[in-house]
């Protein structure tokens, strides 16, 4: 991993509009540090993968609420293979249904979280994930890393 | 809302109560907070008396139901002798699967027809354009031409039954397509009732669906507004709506401030374009949401109409008492429903219709217990409608008028509310009112802030969500204890094969002419609504109005901000 903060691509594909969660998770990763982009509404998976490259993120969050999400992640997993930008982690969140959580992390998602999770939930999972400093301990206190999804 | 005179003996008494039995009661056990307040933040006392109500003046403030300021209730025998109107939305898949589903909640004893689109249909693409993939019939049902909603509507018969529609950009076109529909069935225009959502000021604000930039977007609802009132006398143009504000992370009373304001925007537009006040503000409707905080919603509905017959009064002139009475559709809140322990939702749910009998809904949707998951199947509609049943059935909440009437607690949150949102619609008037306020992002940045703020307070464990943040089950989660709606993957090429067959068998000249004739009258101040409805019945689809206009409109394009 680079010197200093990450920088975190958060991304809506699709029609759909629902940007609070997007929002919400932008600001708190933030006030946590990284560098965020977001990249505003109705992109296409395409958009979405080359605005990564281009602005050298370390990871994307994508977030689906429509259910469009085993329509639009695959290609922009397959858009970031295909240009070698794998290592560029995409983490999906919203609502997805539990039996497509984990047909998403086959296909190659770092992880899932729904709209139950906490933001700080999500910023301690990709300090790990991205080996960033200042890793706080879970909110709840119960101790055990959280399996998104 | 301060100290004001109040029966003898009643403050000497309090003061005595809170000495000698309040006090050792909270030295043995302290309260379960430090302080109470409400989900928008106003504070809540421990007991309201009548020294928080004393400014209350009977007549002036509450009045009675049907009659200004509206505050007891938009009809003078609501629930009593006309219930609210059940109206689960439905919608998903091709048209087939969508009217399959409407008969089935009519035959379950539902009142009302409420469509929900797919996502290409509410942003005027049509199931065959790229933009479109994954999305055909998934959250909503497709229609890209007026046989789709002929065949949504088969067997239905829509002079009799009314029919909202939630959409927004394409509203007009929706609209186009019923009222040919009518014609196309024989059915008199005059007996038509029902609602398109169409209210674009919320979409730029909230729930973000969009076409053409704002003004454009104005002019639109303004064509519908007019055209509407003038050859369909039942018939809502318009539902001014803070559900999707609310859900876009709003406080209660941002909601009411916002809907309202949007509100004064649109009736401002209409009078501009020359029609009298009286003309058309009856047929305007609203659409709330009911929340997680039960006293502050039923605060939060009765504040709304109050002021809002006091600005269609004082600040509009109306005259005639149908202008100033706000009749309002309401949803409960599907954000706060959990994946977690999804049976909880019914619980959730349950309460927030209760808040909207006690706040005096027209018509109501209660969402289904699968929310969080996925779109409601048949089971989780039918436990929703009979939610709604048993409210008005078996609990005696609708056998009396407004009966929170008088609550201290209600009353004193009613006027509260009250007076934030007089404080936000003065400052939306100073910002040039809520088209300028849209424009400089004013809500967007309040939506932003006021969403972080109630995540934070989740978060906090200041805001319990039962089942996730606290009384978790130690087992961790659960399986999903019932069937979720399955989506069925042909539904796309069904609909295409739909669409390309239409495309087949019209008469591509005519949609030509059609469309011409549209964009010239979209290039002029003319009204747009006639050359649509000629459109749609030459069976031009949705998405090629909307292309067609975009060369005279332009697209909008969003700053945004978090």
């Amino acid at each position: 991993m680079t010197e200093g903060p990450a920088r975190i691509l958060m991304a809506k594909v699709g029609l759909d509009g629902h940007d609070r969660g997007v929002k919400v998770v932008a600001r708190a990763l933030r006030d946590a540090g990284f560098e965020v982009i977001y990249t505003g509404l109705h992109r296409t998976p395409e958009e979405v993968a080359l605005a990564a490259m281009q602005e050298d993120v370390d990871l994307i969050g994508v977030s689906i609420l429509s259910g469009a999400h085993m329509v639009l992640v695959p290609p922009l997993l397959e858009h970031l293979r295909a240009n070698d930008a794998a290592d560029i982690k995409v983490v999906v969140g919203g609502v997805i249904p539990p039996g497509d959580r984990q047909k998403l992390r086959d296909l190659g998602a770092a992880a899932v979280f729904d709209q139950d999770a906490a933001t700080d939930e999500i910023v301690d999972w990709i300090r790990r994930e991205l080996r960033q400093p200042g890793t706080a301990p879970p909110v709840d206190g119960s101790g055990a890393p959280h399996d998104p999804g | 809302m301060g100290q004001h005179s109040e029966p003898d003996g009643i403050g000497e008494a309090r003061d005595d109560w809170a000495v000698s039995d309040l006090k050792p009661a909270l030295a043995r056990m302290p309260e379960r907070r430090k302080q109470f307040e409400t989900l928008s933040g106003l504070p809540v006392e421990r007991i309201y008396g009548p020294e928080h109500i004393a400014a209350l003046d009977y007549l002036r403030d509450l009045g009675f139901p049907g009659r200004y300021p509206f505050t007891r209730g938009p009809y003078p025998a609501m629930y009593r002798s006309r219930p609210w109107t059940m109206r689960q939305i439905a919608g998903f898949g091709t048209a087939g699967d969508t009217n399959a589903r409407l008969k089935y909640l009519i035959r379950q004893g539902q009142t009302g027809i409420s469509l929900d689109f797919d996502m290409p249909t509410l942003m005027g693409y049509d199931s065959d354009d790229p933009r479109a993939r994954g999305e055909v019939g998934r959250e909503g049902v497709a229609v890209d031409t007026i046989d789709d909603l002929d065949e949504i509507l088969e067997g239905i018969d829509i002079g009799a039954i009314s029919v909202s529609m939630t959409i927004n950009p394409t509203a007009w076109i929706l609209f186009s397509m019923y009222v040919a529909l009518a014609e196309r069935r024989g059915v008199a225009w005059e007996r038509l009732s029902g609602t398109v959502q169409a209210d674009i000021l919320k979409e730029y604000i909230a729930q973000k669906e969009w076409l053409y930039p704002i003004p454009a977007g104005m002019r639109i609802v303004r064509d519908l507004i007019v055209y509407s009132v003038r050859h369909l006398p039942r018939y809502n143009p318009i539902n001014i709506s803070g559900y999707h504000i609310r859900e876009a992370g709003a406080t209660a009373i941002q909601e009411a401030a916002f809907t309202l304001a949007n509100g004064i925007a649109y009736v401002e537009d209409v009078c501009r374009a020359g029609l009298d006040v009286d003309e058309f503000a009856p047929r305007l409707a609203f659409y709330f949401i009911a929340e997680r905080d039960f006293f502050e919603e039923v605060a939060k509905f009765r504040a709304a109409r109050r002021v809002w017959a006091r600005i269609m009064r004082e600040r509009f002139g109306a005259q005639r008492p149908e202008s100033m009475r706000l009749r309002f559709h309401c949803q409960t809140a599907g954000s706060s429903l959990t994946a977690k322990e999804p049976l909880n939702n019914i619980a959730r749910t349950s309460l927030q219709a209760l808040s909207a009998v006690f706040g005096g809904a027209q018509s109501l949707h209660t969402n289904g217990m699968d929310e969080a998951l996925a779109i409601p199947s048949e089971l989780a509609m039918k436990v929703a409608l009979r939610t709604q049943q048993i409210v008005l059935e078996e609990t005696g909440a609708a056998n009396t008028i407004d009966p929170l009437a008088g609550s201290y607690c209600v009353e004193a949150l009613t006027n509260e509310v009250e007076a934030h949102i007089w404080e936000y619609i003065k400052r939306i008037d100073e910002l040039g009112g809520a088209v300028e306020a849209a424009k400089q992002n004013f809500f967007q940045i309040e939506l932003a802030e006021a969403a972080y703020r109630y995540q934070r307070r989740k978060e906090r464990g200041d805001l319990a969500v039962v089942g996730v943040n606290t009384y978790k089950d130690p087992r961790g989660s659960e399986a999903v204890p019932f069937a979720l709606h399955e989506v069925d993957l042909d539904t796309e090429d069904r609909q295409k094969q739909r669409l390309a067959r239409v495309r087949r068998e019209r008469d591509p000249r005519r949609v030509d002419e059609c469309l011409a004739a549209l964009v010239a009258v979209a290039r002029t101040d003319g009204n747009i609504v006639p050359p649509t409805i000629a459109a749609v019945k030459a069976r031009a689809t949705a998405g090629e109005i909307v292309s067609a206009l975009r060369g005279v409109f332009g697209m909008y394009v969003e700053q945004p901000v978090f």
